[in-house]
């Protein structure tokens, strides 16, 4: 695997740090409503846990301005919780910091690819989706070329793959 | 400058930008199942959700500075065009697809300098809601820059049309540069952007990429302000019938 980037490292150095690990497990079972193996905390979304009172207090992250799927997840991690009976919890969204691709988790990365969707690049700009080459995550060949900038939701780019002839999703940079 | 008088210019200013951002996403939706092929209504349906999704995050700070019980869609679904103080630019009809996609050009060009320079802002939010807005601007630029060459350098047909858009466009660009009392005051305290001073970074964007794709630069022969005041081409009201027709029919409906 690549060496993950910087943005990966502060967040699992808050997760290993924080007071209350149990919280952190059990919001693991929480997914992105769009891609159901990436769990908010592997995509980044998932951004503190913090206990004030008697209060969990969650904070995430929208990955677009338009995520269409933030008040899903908000209603999903207010369930999880509740069923495991900490009822009295908040979700606050947070614009800053602002969310990045680099703050996917190398496990993250992985399922990503199994799904079907090439993960973001080491190092790429935000804008700066290259024209070709990025790895196709069923055959693996660089053999690709992109068929379009935006794919079925703000956050993917639509590659084809002139090898094994499949269109896949690219998880782009921001 | 008072309290009081300052929360009114920020409150101001926030839905301005509010205003300018849902206008043109609304605009763009419009060509959701109507673009040239299924990748480009993605496309603009994608651009269109950003646009949105950015006016949200501004409306729903301008509620939080309001105070009262105003929320978000109450800013966005039961004020009247006059209350609306967006760019003229925004709210013109999509037209054909060269004259969206210059208007694109235009704007994304715009956002890119503006949403830089917001990032600086002294009020955080703004400056936070800049911050994440901006990444997503390099994306429509890059697309809306893509388009003016294909359709500039493509057919004379192609060639002629967007430079027709130009022409018809051009008159509303100089709003996007004035800067009114409001703003002024804002910007002596660090929270607003200086509009005029984007205005060289902005031409010379524009500029390269009418250069490359065989285009002119229109003359700046004629100007139509009006937008920060409420005075508006009489394409608004159509919109926002459109628009806030459900809300208004169902006031707080909840799907
Ligand atoms: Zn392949």
């Amino acid at each position: 695997m690549d060496k993950p980037d910087t943005g990966w490292i502060e967040r699992e150095t808050r997760r290993a740090h924080s007071d209350l690990p149990e919280i952190w497990t059990l919001l693991d079972s929480v997914c992105d409503p769009e891609i159901p193996v990436l769990s908010l905390f592997d995509l980044g979304v998932l951004h503190d846990i913090r206990q004030l009172g008697g209060c969990i207090k969650v904070s995430i992250t929208p990955t677009y301005s338009g995520c269409p799927a933030l008040e899903t997840m908000r209603d999903d991690i207010l369930k999880t919780l509740s069923q495991a009976g900490f009822e009295d919890a908040q979700v606050e969204v947070c614009l800053s910091p602002v969310w990045s691709s680099n703050w996917m988790s190398p496990e993250g990365r992985r399922k990503l690819k199994d799904y079907g969707i090439a993960p973001p690049m080491k190092h790429c700009r935000a804008g700066d989706t290259p024209d070709a080459g990025i790895g196709c995550p069923f055959c693996g060949s660089h053999n690709t070329a992109r068929l379009s900038e935006f794919g079925a939701t703000a956050c993917k780019a639509m590659f084809t793959c002139a090898d094994c002839k499949e269109t896949f999703d690219f998880f782009k940079n921001i | 400058m008072n309290e009081t008088t300052h929360n009114e210019h920020l409150i101001e200013y926030v839905k301005r930008l509010a205003d300018d951002a849902l206008i043109l996403g609304h605009r763009i939706s419009e060509w959701c199942s109507h673009a040239p092929f299924l990748e480009e209504d993605i496309a603009l349906a994608n651009v269109a959700l950003d646009y949105i999704g950015r006016s949200r995050l501004y409306y729903q700070y301008a509620a939080a500075l309001i105070g009262d019980d105003t929320s978000e869609d109450d800013l966005a679904y039961m004020r009247d065009q006059r209350d609306f103080h967006n760019l003229l630019i925004v709210e013109l009809p999509r037209g054909n697809f060269a004259y969206s996609m210059v208007r694109q050009l235009i704007m994304d060009a715009y956002n890119t300098e503006y949403l830089d320079a917001l990032r600086h802002s002294r009020d955080t939010t703004l400056a936070a809601i800049a911050e994440k807005a901006s990444k997503e601007t390099r994306y429509h630029l890059r697309r809306s820059r893509d388009w003016i060459l294909r359709l500039g350098d493509g057919t004379p047909e192609s060639h002629d049309k967007t430079q027709a858009a130009l022409e018809e466009l051009w008159g509303y660009t100089h709003e996007l540069f004035d800067l009114d009392p409001v703003e002024t005051a804002l910007l002596e305290a660090g929270i607003a952007v200086d509009t005029p001073a984007l205005k060289a970074r902005w031409l010379s964007t524009i500029s390269t990429t009418l250069e490359a794709a065989t285009l002119t630069l229109p003359e700046d022969d004629w100007a139509v302000r009006g937008g920060r005041t409420g005075y508006h081409t009489e394409n608004l009201g159509h919109l926002l019938t459109d628009m806030q027709s459900v809300h208004r029919a169902y006031p707080g409906q909840q799907w």
